[in-house]
């Protein structure tokens, strides 16, 4: 077909997590610009499946924009050239051929390559697991009106909520630091009654457990609110950080 | 260890200490900008010597320099240890990495131009500081005219023409209609240092140096204290741009250029 594209894939290939990885070079040929980029890598990947090679290991899955599994770092950012998107939201048009594209993992010390351009996430899981959600009486739903929210809190808690734990924050920041994502998963409870009773022991139990994962401390350079790809604000970042010194010079615990 | 301590280890608590130091320094270099505009008062440095008595000598400006060198010190330690935790926090860096795309380079070179800044501290507290304190700086004798308000200047010197000293920073008495002054005169130190035109470079690239951390540095203060609201951080970025990284940099540079073109 006419428009369709020739790459070149310089791409980082890691057998597992003690091997050292190198990049390899890869030729795709008859790209369709309205491909995403997952499927040009489907297209590289059949092509190695054929050649009787292993094929290149990305992690995906919902491949419309919400599951934040796509993570790669495409030339130099996460998800790539464009602003508001994940890498399966990423189209082959936004490339010319000719190009070379280089794609490599999340680099940080809590996100270890488990094989080529997948990673370890579940330091954002045992983040979660220490204190990211409401404790909550099972049984019959309140009555949805029950507690008044006021409108502005709620559509910052919304926005805060919209994250997808994809780790491109982390990916994109010099500092490998987890912050926006953190404060995020704060800040969507923080907003609402329904955060309040746990809303001091949570920041102080996730923002330590982000510490021990090795994650690195915010410079404030906004790397991760412009790479997100769902508009995370740093304004979460800042109620975090005061919600922690609140908690911490108003908490009863010696 | 204590909440206390703990607070401060957390990756939260050691930004809260960058923060807080920081911003305590920004708030001497206005007051430091504000006196050191006495060295453009065409007066032979009576007004800028008298002020660096009172800068050294009031006790509760005494107290207050304690903490800002103190400040200094641990923002410059805090920084560099954190520029390395967070160093560590990537083993493996990126092949290639578009920083330009999402962020503005004064914010990714906070460590490099702080050291910068350190460097040029240490060179500038032995140039006037350490000569003040401890170095060998002439003294002045200013003759005030009491009914007239005329201030005549002269070096303190014998009648042999040899340098003479006394025993404090500063001397004033009343001798017939005349005030006399004698004090220190720091005023001479700086005009002769800034004949060298390396030096006033040096002095002018340290102030490019601020005023770029300062970009950065003024407003990151307040998000990292946990301040950002609609209505207020307009503001602080603001005087953050014009006031901290534009015009006390020029202001400082300025003198500088001051005594070298023109004095």
């Amino acid at each position: 077909m006419s428009g369709n594209m020739n790459l070149t894939l310089k791409v980082w290939r890691q057998k597992n997590k003690s091997d050292k990885g190198r990049f390899e070079t890869y030729p795709v040929q008859d790209i369709s610009p309205d491909m995403s980029f997952l499927e040009m890598f489907d297209v590289l990947n059949e092509k190695l499946i054929n050649d009787g090679k292993e094929p290149v290991a990305f992690d995906h899955d919902c491949r419309e924009g919400i599951c934040g599994m796509c993570s790669m770092f495409i030339n130099g950012r996460p998800h790539g050239p464009l602003q508001g998107v994940t890498t399966c939201q990423l189209h082959m048009r936004s490339f010319k051929t000719g190009d070379t594209i280089v794609v490599e993992p999340w680099r940080a010390k809590a996100f270890p390559v488990i094989k080529d351009l997948a990673v370890d996430r579940s330091a954002f899981d045992r983040i979660i697991a220490s204190g990211g959600f409401i404790s909550v009486n099972t049984g019959n739903a309140q009555d949805a009106n029950a507690t008044p929210i006021g409108k502005d809190d709620a559509d910052a808690s919304f926005a805060a909520a919209m994250c997808i734990g994809c780790g491109a924050c982390v990916a994109a920041c010099k500092n490998a630091s987890a912050m926006l994502f953190v404060s995020a998963k704060i800040s969507q409870f923080a907003l609402l009654p329904q955060g309040q009773p746990e809303r001091n022991q949570r920041v102080l139990n996730m923002v330590a457990q982000m510490d021990a994962e090795g994650f690195g401390s915010c410079t404030n350079t906004g790397a991760c609110e412009a790479e997100c790809p769902k508009g995370i604000s740093l304004s979460n970042i800042a109620r975090m950080n005061r919600d922690f010194i609140g908690a911490q010079l108003s908490s009863q615990k010696v | 260890m204590n909440w206390f301590s703990k607070m401060f280890a957390s990756s939260i608590g050691q930004k809260l200490i960058l923060a807080l130091t920081g911003l305590f320094l920004c708030t001497f270099l206005v007051v430091h900008v504000i006196g050191n505009l006495q060295l453009f008062k065409n007066d032979n440095g009576l007004a800028f010597n008298l002020y660096s008595v009172f800068m050294t000598t009031n006790p509760l400006i005494k107290t207050v320099s304690y903490l800002l060198y103190f400040s200094i010190l641990f923002h410059a330690f805090k920084g560099l240890q954190l520029a390395y935790k967070n160093k560590i926090a990537r083993p493996v860096g990126y092949a290639v990495i578009n920083g330009k795309a999402n962020s503005h380079w004064t914010s990714r070179s906070m460590g490099v131009l702080g050291t910068i800044i350190l460097v040029f501290i240490v060179v500038h507290m032995s140039d006037f500081w350490y000569e003040y304190k401890f170095g060998n700086i002439p003294y002045a004798k200013y003759t005030e005219n009491m009914s007239t308000g005329e201030v005549k200047f002269e070096r303190y010197l014998s009648e042999a023409g040899e340098p003479l000293t006394i025993n404090s920073k500063k001397e004033e008495y009343v001798e017939g209609n005349n005030k006399i002054i004698i004090v220190k005169d720091l005023y001479e130190e700086v005009s002769e240092e800034f004949e060298n035109p390396f030096l006033v470079m040096v002095y002018i690239l340290a102030m490019f140096a601020i005023g770029f951390h300062l970009f950065h540095g003024f407003q990151s203060g307040f998000q990292s204290i946990g301040l950002n609201h609609p209505r207020y951080s307009p503001a602080i970025k603001f005087l953050g741009l014009w006031v901290f990284s534009i015009l006390v940099p020029a202001l400082f540079a300025a003198m500088p250029i001051y005594f070298l073109l023109i004095k």
